[in-house]
């Protein structure tokens, strides 16, 4: 996640998420979100729902933020072997 | 022994600075909420330990954040720690940072759009809290005007709003239209049965059964660069100040024109008088002198800094029209910085102090009403709100 979410979540690092069932990046988000309730609407917009426009998402180096939220994510990201990625454009230069 | 505390919301983060009442030396703490924008700060007169802050990003939108230890330690009022983190019903908790407006058929008047900068209807889309408002009596009551313009209350101290959609309900909402800046609602002022409230570029607007109903307040207003220069609504309205005392008498800065009146908003008249040029965000009142007036005039709308590059306060003792300039202490050349419509604030002890933060990142003081100045920071980053807080 953004150094900015990470503060207001108060996590250094990767965040770990139990999830059942299929692992999409909806699901992820609202695990993330019941983890870390001070998260919410910070990356989907609260009413909307919507993924505010400066965020990005990638999995397995592969960007996914305009696939449906619903599309299973790989094995890998499931298993945790491999990292989910919330990213920020980039601010200044 | 009394003391005071200044809360400044800069673009990167809050910074607090307290000084005991000679004002002369100041412990800084901050920034908090560091990389973010902080539009603004307020502590609530009730309980001054209380204080709220709207931190916002263009990235991760609202969050509104809390203090019960006069800016120590700070916290989510919807996340308080130690709470179950998700309702009964299974949804995250988080709500403090929920701000949606009031389209129910209840209230009678859905609302859904205004006017875009062409004229073409928009939609009403919440982007930020530009003010906080804590109540006068009750620390837990606290009002939030927002972009797009509307006003939000708290009843629960922060942890979730409503709209008051009276406001945007009342008939002119639809033709209210974004300034530069953003249609956004700056200016809350509380005064019993009464709120005062301002939006860019609306107008000013007067509730006087506590934000029921409301009614545009803007006759005396003349705005040329507006369709009908004596509109209803579309004025520019940079912010309105009020001492406590006066219940009528309103001080306004528009985008040109210093503004007074006497009859609670329904008319105007124009006391810009010998101002250098009558633009500027800022206005406030002396807490003692209700007819003492501070502004910090601006050359124009297009170049945001002061006339001559000399940054100079300009007092009015007599309600306006008179002017007087005050430069002891400010930079009297090549100066070229702005001060944002937030950003000046009074506090209330024998010699009243008066302070002010400007785009450059510093932050003046005067402990002698205006008549000198010091700053008490000189390198923050931009500075967008500055409140004062007198502590006993």
């Amino acid at each position: 996640m953004p150094a900015h979410l990470r503060t207001l979540a108060g996590v250094s690092g990767d965040v770990t998420l139990d999830i059942e069932g299929e692992v999409t990046r909806r699901s992820i988000l609202d695990a993330l979100e019941r983890q870390y309730p001070m998260l919410r609407g910070t990356i989907r917009e609260h009413v909307s729902g919507e993924r505010r426009p400066f965020l990005r998402f990638f999995a397995c180096g592969e960007d996914i933020t305009h696939n449906s939220p619903d599309d299973p994510l790989p094995q890998e990201i499931a298993s945790g072997k491999e990292p989910f990625y919330v990213i920020g454009a980039i601010a200044g230069g | 022994m009394s003391s005071v505390r200044v809360l400044v919301g800069t673009r990167k983060g809050a910074f607090v600075l307290t000084s005991d009442g000679k004002r002369e030396k100041w412990d800084v703490s901050g920034p908090h909420f560091a990389g973010w924008e902080l539009y603004h700060l307020k502590g609530s007169p009730a309980d001054p330990n209380r204080i709220y802050a709207s931190q916002s990003s263009g990235w991760f939108g609202q969050i509104i954040q809390r203090s019960d230890d006069g800016g120590k330690t700070w916290f989510q009022p919807g996340t308080p720690a130690g709470a179950p983190k998700t309702t009964p019903e299974g949804m995250p908790m988080g709500e403090s940072n929920k701000f949606v407006y009031d389209t129910s058929e209840e209230t009678g008047k859905p609302l859904t759009t205004h006017q875009w900068y062409d004229g073409t209807a928009h939609p009403w889309e919440f982007k930020r809290v530009w003010h906080l408002e804590p109540s006068l009596d009750d620390p837990d009551v606290v009002f939030a005007g927002v972009e797009d313009a509307a006003l939000f209350k708290s009843t629960n101290g922060g942890q979730t709003w409503q709209e008051l959609p009276g406001l945007r309900g009342h008939g002119t909402g639809s033709q209210w239209q974004p300034g530069a800046g953003g249609m956004c609602l700056h200016t809350i002022i509380l005064d019993g049965e009464r709120i005062f409230v301002a939006i860019s570029a609306a107008g000013a607007f007067r509730s006087d059964d506590r934000g029921a109903t409301w009614k545009p307040i803007n006759k005396g207003l003349h705005s040329q660069y507006i369709p009908d220069p004596n509109a209803e609504v579309g004025h520019c309205v940079h912010h309105v100040a009020k001492h406590p005392s006066k219940s009528n008498l309103l001080f306004m800065q528009k985008h040109w024109d210093v503004m007074r009146s006497d009859d609670a908003g329904d008319s105007w008249t124009e006391i810009s008088g010998n101002l250098p040029t009558d633009f500027g965000f800022v206005i406030d009142v002396h807490a003692h002198e209700p007819e003492t007036v501070y502004v910090v005039p601006i050359k124009s709308d297009g170049e945001h800094y002061p006339p001559d590059g000399k940054l100079r306060v300009y007092r009015s003792r007599s309600g306006g029209n008179e002017w007087e300039p005050l430069t002891n202490g400010l930079p009297q050349s090549n100066c070229y910085v702005n001060v944002l419509r937030d950003a000046m604030a009074i506090d209330s002890l024998d010699s009243c102090g008066v302070y002010f933060g400007t785009t450059g990142g510093q932050v003046y003081a005067s402990a002698d009403a205006g008549d000198t100045w010091n700053p008490i920071v000189r390198d923050l980053p931009a500075v967008l709100s500055v409140e004062v807080q007198t502590l006993t």
